[in-house]
């Protein structure tokens, strides 16, 4: 796999060679010229007590981490993917709710004949579920808090997106109709017939305790970048507006406001 | 304080609306920072209302202490951690997690050498001036018999109270565990652990291994704590007084009150030491 580099030997203190030959014997492929170098211990058998809880936990973490990956492949597949994924990017953090953030453009890797062309979006959506839940807390905008203010000020307003807040446009395929399907009603059917199959784009927040998700249109998705960069909320509308022509921006605003999409900047 | 707690739990996510309201006396909970070093949300929210209901421990599984030294950002979140939950307990395990970077999620053994003590001793010096107070360091299951020992464990454990000041937390099925796969008598192992230095107990189910059968056992905290270990538990007890002990359950969780029957038994023992040493006094 490459995460553990060099040869067996290499660590210059004993300490450290004996957990160097560890390692590598806990994630290599193991051969018998490898255990013989590592040490009398490499074969032994409760050796593969660790090898397997080590590609346990891992696998593990990435399944509770990609529900709805894990649900449109089914298990099996999801978890030879996954210890190809584990093999390619371990974890380098202790905290495992956390582990997988590369594994959204791997999957798509793993699929180069496109007969899944959703699942790298689908993954994309189940890492922002886990980026919104253990984002810090803000104190969201509400329409009370826009009412109060001018016509003028209004429109001259800098509103920050809330920090779990995240959105993007999927081309062509319906991520979120699918992703949201799965997430909602894990016995849903994966083929989903009823879905119409065309671009769409998410909102994903996280105002209070609770991850909320809604569908966003283009101009929505350029609405939020708009802000994200620090423009005023007219500019911010102009820009959504050129974007998705014909796009209601009264809606838009209440939408942003009810899912907590946004905090005073 | 840490002799005022009873029998504990570790903290289950899906039990946690239960743990909050349940009013057992000398009830605790056990949890893994690891699960709670995030920046805002609902896992804070959790601790926040439940350190409020009941005392918590906070029991590491990756500062990797038979490792390279602890990166100052994880101890700093270690810290906030700590002067959020006000644990009554902290602490970690005898083992290595890291290397080069990568993170195995596991309890990784080493050859007990001079050089490990010192290392091992200079880590658990970091961690308690970070966290300014003692920590608790917990013996592991073994499955490899290792050559190169300048120490036995519990020597080598006693050593480092000696150092660093910090505590001991007992697991008696690891010891259980242990024992059986490397072949050494695990009463007499709990016998000669040093009484004053241990600050928490663990007890947890272990089960066969899968593929050898009866030859290696697991640690695998997915059934009941097994009678040996509540024998040797009472054993450990009747030497050494009352400390709190934590029923472990990581895999086959059952509803918690299945836990919480299995804890009245921990709770049994504590509470009938408590009386023999107070009728003592």
């Amino acid at each position: 796999m490459g995460a553990i580099g060099g040869c067996l030997m290499n660590a210059a203190l004993p300490h450290d060679a004996f957990r160097h030959a560890f390692a590598y014997v806990l994630l290599e492929p193991v051969h018998e010229p490898v255990r013989w170098q590592a040490g009398a211990w490499a074969g032994q058998p409760g050796i593969a007590v660790y090898r397997n809880t080590v590609a346990k936990a891992c696998i593990d973490a990435l399944a509770a981490n990609y529900p709805v990956v894990q649900r449109l492949v089914g298990e099996a597949w999801f978890r030879g993917m996954a210890a190809a994924y584990l093999q390619a990017q371990p974890p380098r953090d202790g905290r495992l709710l956390l582990y997988g953030q590369g594994l959204p453009d791997f999957v798509s890797q793993w699929t180069p004949d496109k007969s899944v062309p959703y699942l790298g979006g689908v993954a994309q959506l189940d890492r922002w579920w886990t980026e919104a839940h253990a984002s810090a807390d803000a104190l969201t905008v509400s329409a009370d808090d826009l009412s109060a203010l001018p016509a003028e000020a209004l429109a001259a307003t800098s509103l920050l997106p809330h920090p779990a807040a995240r959105w993007a446009w999927f081309d062509e395929v319906p991520v979120y109709s699918l992703w949201c399907r799965h997430r909602e009603s894990p016995q849903a059917d994966p083929l989903l017939g009823d879905i119409t199959w065309q671009g769409e784009g998410a909102l994903l927040t996280r105002p209070g305790g609770t991850v909320l998700w809604a569908p966003l249109s283009r101009g929505g998705v350029c609405f939020l970048a708009a802000c994200s960069a620090g423009r005023c909320l007219s500019d911010a509308a102009a820009e959504a507006a050129l974007a998705e022509p014909g796009l209601d921006l009264a809606a838009l605003l209440a939408l942003c406001l009810s899912q907590g999409a946004l905090t005073k900047g | 304080m840490q002799r005022q707690l009873g029998a504990g739990l570790g903290l289950k996510p899906a039990h946690f609306e239960a743990a909050l309201e349940s009013k057992a006396p000398g009830l605790w909970f056990e949890l893994h920072p690891e699960n709670y070093l995030v920046e805002g949300g609902p896992r804070l929210a959790w601790l926040d209302a439940l350190r409020q209901a009941h005392p918590l421990s906070l029991h590491g599984v990756s500062l990797s202490l038979a490792g390279d030294a602890p990166p100052a950002g994880q101890l700093a979140d270690l810290r906030r951690l700590v002067d959020r939950v006000q644990p009554a307990l902290v602490s970690e395990h005898l083992a290595w997690s890291f290397w080069q970077g990568v993170y195995f999620p596991d309890l990784l053994p080493f050859p007990r050498t001079q050089e490990a003590l010192r290392r091992i001793s200079a880590n658990i010096d970091a961690v308690q001036s970070a966290l300014g107070r003692t920590i608790a360091i917990e013996n592991p299951s073994h499955y490899l018999h290792l050559t190169g020992h300048d120490w036995d464990e519990i020597d080598f454990l006693g050593e480092l109270v000696r150092r660093t000041g910090c505590g001991l937390l007992l697991d008696v099925n690891n010891v259980q565990v242990s024992a059986h796969n490397l072949g050494f008598c695990a009463q007499t192992y709990l016998d000669r652990v040093p009484a004053e230095a241990i600050q928490e107990i663990h007890l947890a189910g272990y089960s066969q291994d899968p593929l050898l059968g009866p030859t290696l056992w697991i640690d695998s905290h997915d059934t009941p704590v097994s009678p040996a270990v509540w024998q040797l538990y009472q054993r450990l007890i009747d030497r050494i007084g009352t400390r709190p002990t934590l029923i472990e359950r990581d895999g086959q969780v059952p509803e918690f009150e299945v836990l919480m029957a299995e804890r009245e038994q921990a709770q049994a023992v504590h509470l009938e030491a408590a009386w023999a040493q107070s009728a003592a006094a």
